[in-house]
């Protein structure tokens, strides 16, 4: 069975380790958060100037003034740091935080990803996207892995316009958790109840089997 | 106006000398810190031809997004547009043009021209459609691109206070692009939300210096929400 949002999500927490510096994108990167194990101390880090973002609020605590990078209202936890968008685009580029989660449209062996402009569709911009992949050594992208009409999303090369180049190394889709090494797509885990086969079927790129591939473990 | 008493009377006073076909660096991030009363009162001068630098547009009716309806804005220098159908309407119609840069940059290039750096390098967008023409370079094994820096004839920019020598603190995620854009005007304009006597901010907490601000006017502000999102009490 391919894998829900929330297991993707679920999955991806499982690289979070305590002590962690984290930012997660918009959509299912989000859902992250949800699934941080008990015990785990890590600080969310928000583009417009946040370190240390915490819940939405109730009506009562809502305040314009405390928003995140999707615009929504939120709130900070204790210990939480603000900053302006120089400073936040500075830790995120000088490669200080400790992971980024986002999504893509597309990536490549070679560890392109394209995720912020559909050609022919109104362009609204990439926003932190191009600074995150740049700047961060250690990038999950979540993403199906094919589009609707079977697709796949993981290419030999990227058709649409690139977020950024070779920044790539670690994806997790609803099908399987890949890892990219020397221009190749490496399988390392299945989604349960999902075949080799079929993530392959599914993977236009290169991609590297080697061995028993283990299923993914969610709680 | 006297001394280093940056107080002005009006937001006429305010923004006076704005003319067609300047640029206008503009603080804020969505709707959140955003000097919503000098972006009224530009839309009230009626000048045309403007090239807006700010992380967004607004959305219909409110922030920048006001400057569409009467087709002031000539250029927008973004991150994130298209929150808004006359944006989108006027950027079809080919009347309005859109640079869309990546968001650190954005801010880095503000910055830059405050701290008088004309260009600086950076990893980000290297390979992709916002390096196209612009000059590469390796360093360490790795290729950056030139960004230059960008100033604005003018700043617009909102502080929650603000002593009368322009010395400001922001509140919140309200300090965003703020910062950087009050330093990149060849005039800052600042609107905050209380004036007090220098001496009355801790000196240490200070956001951006006085040196900064030209101008300098109390206001009352909407803040509208863009996305209220709110869990359960």
């Amino acid at each position: 069975m391919a894998l829900t949002r929330e297991q993707i999500a679920q999955r991806v927490a499982q690289e979070v380790q305590d002590g962690f510096y984290v930012n997660l994108g918009i959509g299912i990167p989000t859902l992250v958060s949800n699934y941080i194990p008990d015990g785990i101390e890590v600080s969310l880090q928000s583009e417009n100037g946040l370190l240390g973002m915490g819940r939405f609020p109730t009506e009562d605590e809502v305040d314009a003034d405390m928003i995140n990078a999707g615009k929504q209202t939120v709130t900070l936890n204790k210990g939480a740091a603000i900053f302006s968008s120089a400073e936040s685009f500075a830790m995120i580029r000088g490669g200080h935080v400790d992971l980024t989660v986002l999504g893509a449209f597309e990536v490549d062996q070679q560890g392109d990803i394209a995720s912020y402009m559909i050609p022919g569709k109104l362009i609204k911009g990439m926003g932190g996207a191009m600074d995150l992949v740049a700047g961060a050594e250690n990038i999950i992208c979540t993403m199906t892995h094919a589009d609707r009409h079977g697709n796949s999303k993981l290419l030999p090369k990227c058709t649409l316009p690139l977020t950024g180049m070779a920044c790539i190394h670690r994806i997790v889709t609803d099908l399987a958790y890949v890892e990219i090494h020397d221009g190749k797509f490496v399988l390392k885990e299945r989604a349960p109840g999902v075949s080799v086969e079929e993530i392959v079927s599914k993977t236009a790129g290169e991609m590297v089997v080697e061995g028993d591939i283990p299923e993914m473990k969610l709680a | 106006m006297a001394g280093l008493d940056k107080v002005v009377g009006s937001y006429e006073e305010a923004m006076a000398g704005l003319e067609d076909g300047m640029t206008i660096i503009a603080g804020g991030f969505g709707l959140c810190g955003i000097p919503e009363n000098l972006i009224a009162q530009i839309k009230k001068t009626g000048v045309k031809d403007l090239t807006i630098v700010s992380n967004n547009c607004g959305v219909d009716g409110f922030g920048l997004g006001i400057l569409l309806e009467d087709k002031q804005v000539k250029k927008m220098v973004s991150s994130y547009v298209g929150e808004n159908k006359l944006f989108e309407q006027q950027l079809l119609a080919g009347e309005l043009e859109v640079e869309l840069t990546p968001q650190g940059t954005l801010a880095e290039k503000m910055r830059a021209a405050g701290a008088g750096i004309p260009a600086f390098y950076t990893a980000t967008g290297y390979g992709t459609e916002i390096a196209k023409g612009k000059d590469t370079r390796e360093f360490n094994g790795r290729p950056y691109v030139l960004e230059e820096s960008i100033k604005g004839d003018f700043a617009i920019v909102k502080a929650w206070k603000a002593d009368r020598h322009g010395n400001a603190i922001y509140r919140l995620a309200a300090q965003n692009f703020n910062p950087m854009a009050a330093t990149a005007g060849k005039i800052t304009v600042m609107e905050v939300e209380e004036i007090v006597e220098p001496g009355e901010l801790p000196v240490d907490q200070i956001h951006t210096p006085g040196i900064y601000v030209d101008r300098l006017i109390q206001g009352t502000f909407e803040k509208r929400i863009e996305q209220r999102t709110v869990r359960p009490s």
